[in-house]
Parts: structure tokens; sequence; C-alpha cells
């Protein structure tokens, strides 16, 4: 309970917590998937787990950028990385996500000419400062991000830059929860969805959740107020029969989302056909390449990548974490071989993957501590 | 990188319509407001930054409330502000 007295209106919190007992049917077991990793960080610096009632089940989905970035993806970041007059740019998060053959923090220390930017308009000044190099920025994120790396490119092409690239690893979050929706292992009776993602492209595109699934969904906000609120929603939703989108987040997020935003994606980039998934494997229409308009700026043309698939270790469960078929404890590796200093699977590595949320805050869930107490197995795995 | 800081505006750039310098927890730096061209920003309103792009409009009551909140998380918004104060976009 230590974690309570942190939360602004702690108040609110508790009182918040109680009707959201009290609109729990005794026995009914609600399982709410939280879509956004930002949301997963929450819930487990605070430990929300704890002040919901048991009946209410949270599970982590896969809305975590870093962790959905296929091994494969970042070799073939490494390999442009390699390349003579490369300066290969990204976000720092992307630092520690182990490819095949090692990760940014290894191809670095072996010699490549590695950056980590705050931002694509920082890998733009880089590549006009250094017209001698070819400067590529390793563009990753849902459509939170894309917007800010199809600006980027706008602006580069409006300055004429010959030697700036983007390797385009945009996905979207809605091929994402329409597998996580068709996945058999899963059953889900809503979702909390993501904030930031929603201020682009607004709640309309989740509607079919609602219409074609049955499922509400809640958008969020990111402070444990915010979360306790959706489930409240949600559970309402449930309780009065109702199925729809709602936004809890409105002070952030317009209904319709951003147009300029989507305008931005729409000229700069376009739908893949296909596009891996770690741990979910290939998604049809799930991520954005560069258009063919600004083909001059396509890293993916420009350098000829190996482009092979490689398979996520054997003893890595990621893929079960991120469609939320395991809690991170459950992982046969968790914190033991797999930490944020040696991670083997992605969602150990981002502050926002699950498994690094749950490591970092060293939470004892309730599940947890009932297995701790019939098995002594799970007490290795446990880091409070 | 996925977190949305709240920048108060300080002042347009008149080279450059797109950019405008914010204060983030006191540390200044030049942003692109382009996807936010509707809003007409003015000195004193207040953005949800992102990767060094204003994501969206706030009330100044909202932007406290996410800065209370991101101080919070101690580290990860330490990381980001970090990032923030080694950017120099132009």
């Amino acid at each position: 309970m230590r974690f309570v007295d942190e939360f602004r209106d702690a108040d609110r919190a508790r009182a918040l917590a109680a009707r959201i007992a009290a609109r729990c049917r005794p026995g009914r077991r609600y399982t709410f998937m939280e879509v956004c990793g930002g949301h997963t960080h929450t819930i487990y610096k605070h430990g929300l787990e704890d002040h919901l009632p048991p009946e209410v089940n949270l599970v982590h989905g896969p809305g975590c950028p870093v962790c959905v970035i296929p091994m494969g993806r970042v070799d073939d970041a490494i390999h442009i990385a390699r390349q003579p007059d490369v300066i290969m740019t990204s976000f720092g998060d992307m630092t520690r996500v182990p490819g095949g053959a090692g990760s940014f923090l290894d191809a670095k220390a072996a010699g490549a000419d590695i950056r980590m930017v705050y931002s694509p308009l920082d890998a733009l000044k880089i590549a006009r400062a250094n017209p001698d190099r070819r400067v590529v920025f390793m563009a990753i994120g849902f459509e939170t991000t894309a917007p800010s790396t199809a600006m980027t490119v706008l602006r580069a092409a409006e300055e004429g830059l010959a030697n700036f690239s983007v390797f385009c690893n945009h996905v979207m979050i809605i091929p994402a929860i329409k597998a996580i929706l068709d996945s058999p292992d899963l059953r889900l009776d809503g979702f909390i969805g993501p904030g930031h993602v929603s201020a682009v492209i607004g709640c309309e595109p989740y509607e079919f959740i609602a219409r074609d699934y049955g499922k509400p969904m809640v958008v969020a906000g990111f402070e444990p107020l915010d979360i306790l609120a959706s489930v409240h929603m949600l559970l309402g939703q449930l309780a009065e029969g109702r199925c729809e989108v709602e936004n809890q987040y409105a002070r952030v997020v317009p209904w319709h989302g951003n147009r300029v935003a989507l305008s931005a994606i729409g000229r700069v980039m376009r739908l893949r056909p296909h596009f891996e998934w770690r741990g979910l494997g290939f998604i049809a229409h799930s991520a954005l390449a560069m258009a063919d308009e600004y083909a001059a700026f396509d890293a993916e043309r420009i350098f000829d990548l190996p482009g092979v698939r490689v398979a996520d270790p054997k003893s890595c469960q990621c893929g079960e974490v991120l469609k939320g078929v395991l809690k991170p404890w459950e992982c046969k590796v968790f914190g033991t071989a797999c930490t944020p200093e040696t991670p083997i699977g992605t969602c150990m590595v981002s502050s926002e993957g699950a498994c690094a949320a749950y490591y970092n805050f060293g939470r004892f869930s309730r599940e947890q501590m009932r297995a701790a107490a019939r098995e002594p197995l799970a007490e290795e795995a446990s880091r409070a | 990188m996925c977190l949305g800081i709240p920048g108060e505006l300080v002042e347009r750039v008149p080279e450059h319509e797109d950019l405008a310098v914010v204060d983030v927890s006191g540390v200044r730096r030049r942003i692109n407001i382009g996807l936010l061209a509707e809003e007409r920003l003015v000195p004193g309103d207040w953005v949800l930054v992102h990767v060094g792009f204003a994501l969206s409009k706030i009330s100044e009551k909202e932007a406290q409330a996410v800065l209370d909140y991101l101080q919070g998380l101690g580290q990860p918004y330490a990381d980001e502000l970090d990032a923030l104060r080694a950017s120099d976009i132009t």
C-alpha cells in the first residue's frame, strides 16, 4: 500500500476504488487490457492492481513501440549503421534492444557511428552539419510518433537535403488490437485505450471494437486516477449493457484526432502489406513504409538490407506477455536470465515494457503471492 | 520517448512559422508546432511535447497535473529532460 499516498488526491483514488468494487458482480471475473505501455508503467509504479477488487484483472497489451520491434529489423539497422559514411540516429530507447547479433550499444562499441537523438529533427540537423555523411534516422513508434517522422521528411524534402533518410519501422495500433481480438488465447471484457496515440488518430477508429467484437473501450489518461476512472467506466458499460468507445482523456484527445498529423502521415508514408511484430508474428497492413514520392528518403531503398527474419530466443516469452496471455513474472527467464541490464526480450528493455516496469517496481501481484504460497519456484521470480 | 511532456510556449521563432521556444520544467528549447497549425498558438499557451513536436494543446491546469505526475515518475522524466536538453532543433 506504500504507493497510494503518492497519488495526487489519494482520497479520490480510495473513493474510486470503492466505487469500482461496488460495480463488480461477485464471482464474475473482469479482464481488461491496457493497450499502452505508458499505462502499464503507471499500473506497476503505483501498484494499482492492489487497489482493485479481486474480480478485476488487468492484462498488458502490445503498446510499447520498442517491445514490438523484431530482431531482424534491429539487425538491418545495425547493417546500415556499419556502411561507410553512415551516421545512424535513433531514440535512446533503442540503445539496448537486442537484435540477432547484438544491440546498437554493441555495434557502437565495435565502431559504428550511432547517435541518440531526442527528436527526428535533431537527426535532420546532424545531416545538415555533415553533408559528406549519410545520416539515417531509425524511426520507431506508433501513430504518436509517426507524424513527427513525416513532418521531418517533409522538411528535408523542402530543404532538398540529399544525405538524410529514414529507416521506417512505424507501426499502427488498430491492426495490433484486431490481432489480439482475433487471437484464440485470450478472453477480454474490454480495453483501456491508449492516450497519446488517440491524440493523433482520435476515437473513431476504435468503434469497430465495440460494434464488431462487442467489447467496450475507454480511452484513458496516464495518471493513476485516469486508469481507475477508466476501469470504473468500463464496468459501468458492462453493468448497463452498453458497449461503446468512451473518451476519459478528452482534455488531450479530440474525438476526431489531429487532421494535420494524419495528413502528414498520409503524404509521406504508405501502408505495408504486412509487417512482423515481435512476439505477435506477421500482421497485415499493420505498419508504415515510405511512400514512393519520398523514395529518396527511404533507407530501405537506399541500402541493400539483409532482411533476415530472426526467431526470438527460445527461452523468451515476450510474445505471450505482449498478447497479455502471460504476466511478466510467469515467464521462465524473468528476473533471472533476463533483467534490464541483460535483457533477452524487448519487454525488459523499455521502461514501458511490462517486464521492465514490473521488475523495476518489484511488485508482488496478488496472483504471485498466491503462487508463492503454493510453489517455491515462484519465489525466484519475485523481486520485491 | 513515449512521454508527452508539458511545455509553455515562450515565443514563436520569426524565421520559421513551425518553430517555437517552449519552457519545460525550466529547460527552454525550440520545438516544432506544425501539427497544431490550426490552433494558432500564442505565448502563454501550454502544449504536450512529444519527440520535439507539440502534439496537443492543453490547459494550464492539465499541464500542472501532468508535470506533477511526471515528476513522480522519477528517472524516466529525468531521462526525458536530459534528452530535451541535448536537443537543438532549428
